[in-house]
């Protein structure tokens, strides 16, 4: 089989999410497999990722550019016809992005154009055709077949395929090709992209960060919510939320943890004043070390934690912030 | 001008559901079932619209097996105009789904498909993506203020993305996906909840409709999670600051 990635960019390099994307297939059990990563926008940002791409990782054969203004946005009416443009042309067995809000935005809508169902949020494969994605909020892992015609397309989630390591792999560059788009028609104009809200860049990166501090309803303020960005700065974090306190304004949406949020997996999950619904859980639960912090003793949060503390954050995070040693 | 919304009978969003012992699915034999929170939105979003007179109808969709119809008529008491229930017996994929749809978008030619983003049971988050590619509309998904211009035919939708508020302009009819900061869907009241049950609810089978249910995927079990070990409740700070950095070695 081929497997084709979806790929995104950003300042002239691969995205981390997209290099799972990557990781992931080259964990299908394919023993000769080949991996082309497409890439679509226009300008100088695009050939600097396109080499990126080529040297980045010695399981890709080739890239491929899609040069046009019509990918500059992640729109998903331009972008679904382009993967299914290039996939006509490939003949891929798997489709592969990342399950961010670009993958779960265009994904499903390229299934729809080939008449194949899609497999979101993947955490695992168990062979070329078997994957497993959690359902219910994670509270169930649900082992799906897909038993139709080619391609399978999926999208998987990151914190389940760490970033392939760095692998210096000048020797074999794999091909850059550009996609053929003279036959690509979209009748633009039913969509326009307008603008994009960043949030603070200052942070480190919800998704990838090594420790993620999340503040619940119990903080009561935004000015409150200042302790969590203080402990998440001195152990070098990000800056997490749950869906109450994103919900009372302390923070923006995309800090959000949980089942319809962001999923992480860090290494330290420290939650103060989380009561832990299920929704929320849904997002942090594979993560290595959990901290809470609660002065509710009954708080489902400690359930699953791995050091509980019963306590008033607000006496607690001060302690921390004196305490805890200075991250270099 | 019409609206249609698409909601889902699902699992109890406060139910902690069960894996069944033979893994096969989880247990939904006397647990509570309500309307998906994301469809609640997508129907109240809908109401909205035709309050303000930028819509006169609101045409609420389900598919599934008769109980269904429960969940339909929880919508028609919320406030929407009429029903229709697309029979079948076993849950559809939703692909399936999309096609169902997009036949219904043929016959009744709605303005505007709103439907939730994802469905709390399958997670899958893929049916409004799904349809808009079929129907060839554009799509907004994960919507979180939603501006119509009546005139212009014309929805501006704020998009939660990632790394913040995405904002795109759709040209109508389009499809949009709704996320849990767009409204805070009504209750029913109980005249509303008496009212609707004289409400108009059309039903079909996807043969009616021609929409042939083909399955290109099959579950080969449900398990539960891994649990994770018990922990530990601490007394101070300076016991979880010690056990994070000898212990845990994460800091």
């Amino acid at each position: 089989g081929s497997t084709l990635v979806v790929a995104e960019h950003e300042g002239g390099v691969i995205k981390p999410n997209s290099l799972s994307a990557l990781a992931a297939a080259t964990c299908l059990p394919d023993r000769d497999s080949s991996v082309s990563l497409l890439l679509a926008g226009s300008g100088p940002s695009l050939h600097q990722a396109a080499s990126h791409a080529a040297s980045c990782h010695p399981s890709i054969s080739q890239v491929l550019v899609a040069d046009s203004d019509k990918f500059k946005n992640p729109l998903a009416e331009p972008w679904a016809k382009l993967v299914h443009l290039v996939q006509q042309i490939g003949g891929y067995s798997h489709i592969i992005s990342a399950s961010n809000s670009f993958g779960k935005n265009v994904m499903p809508r390229v299934a729809a154009l080939l008449d194949v169902s899609p497999i979101t949020d993947v955490t695992a494969i168990s062979d070329s055709h078997t994957f497993v994605r959690p359902i219910y909020a994670g509270n169930a892992l649900c082992t799906v077949r897909y038993t139709g015609a080619n391609p399978c397309i999926l999208t998987v989630r990151s914190t389940s395929f760490p970033v392939p390591q760095k692998v210096d792999s000048k020797s074999n560059e794999a091909s850059i090709s550009q996609v053929d788009l003279s036959t690509f028609n979209e009748d633009l104009g039913k969509s326009t992209y307008i603008s994009q809200t960043s949030q603070d860049d200052e942070r480190p990166d919800l998704g990838n960060a090594r420790v993620v501090v999340t503040g619940g309803r119990a903080l009561k303020s935004a000015e409150n919510f200042k302790l969590i960005e203080n402990l998440s700065k001195k152990l070098a974090g990000a800056v997490g939320a749950t869906r109450a306190a994103v919900d009372a304004g302390f923070v923006p949406n995309d800090l959000q943890v949980g089942q319809t949020g962001k999923i992480v997996a860090p290494e330290l999950y420290m939650a103060f004043g989380v009561s832990g619904a299920i929704q929320h859980l849904a997002g942090m639960r594979d993560s290595k070390v959990i901290v809470a912090v609660n002065n509710d003793a009954d708080a489902p949060i400690f359930q699953v934690a791995d050091y509980g503390l019963v306590g008033d954050l607000f006496e607690v995070i001060p302690e921390l912030l004196e305490k805890l040693p200075e991250k270099k | 001008m019409k609206i249609m919304v698409a909601i889902k009978r699902v699992v109890d969003y406060a139910v902690k559901i069960r894996v069944k012992p033979d893994k096969t699915g989880v247990v939904t034999e006397n647990v509570k079932m309500s309307m998906n929170p994301f469809c609640e939105i997508a129907l109240e979003e809908a109401l909205r619209m035709r309050e303000s007179g930028f819509a006169s109808e609101v045409v609420a969709v389900t598919m599934g097996p008769s109980q269904s119809v429960d969940t339909l008529r929880t919508g028609l008491a919320m406030g929407a105009d009429r029903g229709i229930h697309v029979e079948f017996a076993s849950s559809l994929y939703p692909l399936s789904v999309a096609k169902i749809l997009k036949k219904l978008v043929q016959i009744e030619k709605p303005h505007l498909l709103i439907l939730g983003k994802q469905a709390i049971d399958d997670d899958c988050n893929q049916t409004g993506q799904m349809t808009a590619g079929l129907l060839n509309w554009p799509q907004g998904t994960f919507a979180s203020k939603v501006v119509l211009d009546k005139e212009k035919q014309i929805a501006t939708v704020d998009r939660e993305v990632d790394d913040g508020i995405e904002t795109v302009r759709l040209n109508l009819p389009a499809v949009i996906t709704t996320d849990l900061r767009l409204n805070q869907p009504r209750y029913a009241t109980l005249p509303n909840i008496m009212k609707a049950k004289s409400k108009p609810i059309k039903k079909f089978t996807p043969e009616e409709l021609n929409v042939e249910i083909k399955s290109d995927m099959e579950i080969v079990q449900v398990t539960e999670p891994p649990k994770r070990k018990a922990g530990v409740i601490l007394s101070s700070v300076d016991e979880l600051i010690d056990k994070l950095k000898h212990e845990a070695n994460v800091i």
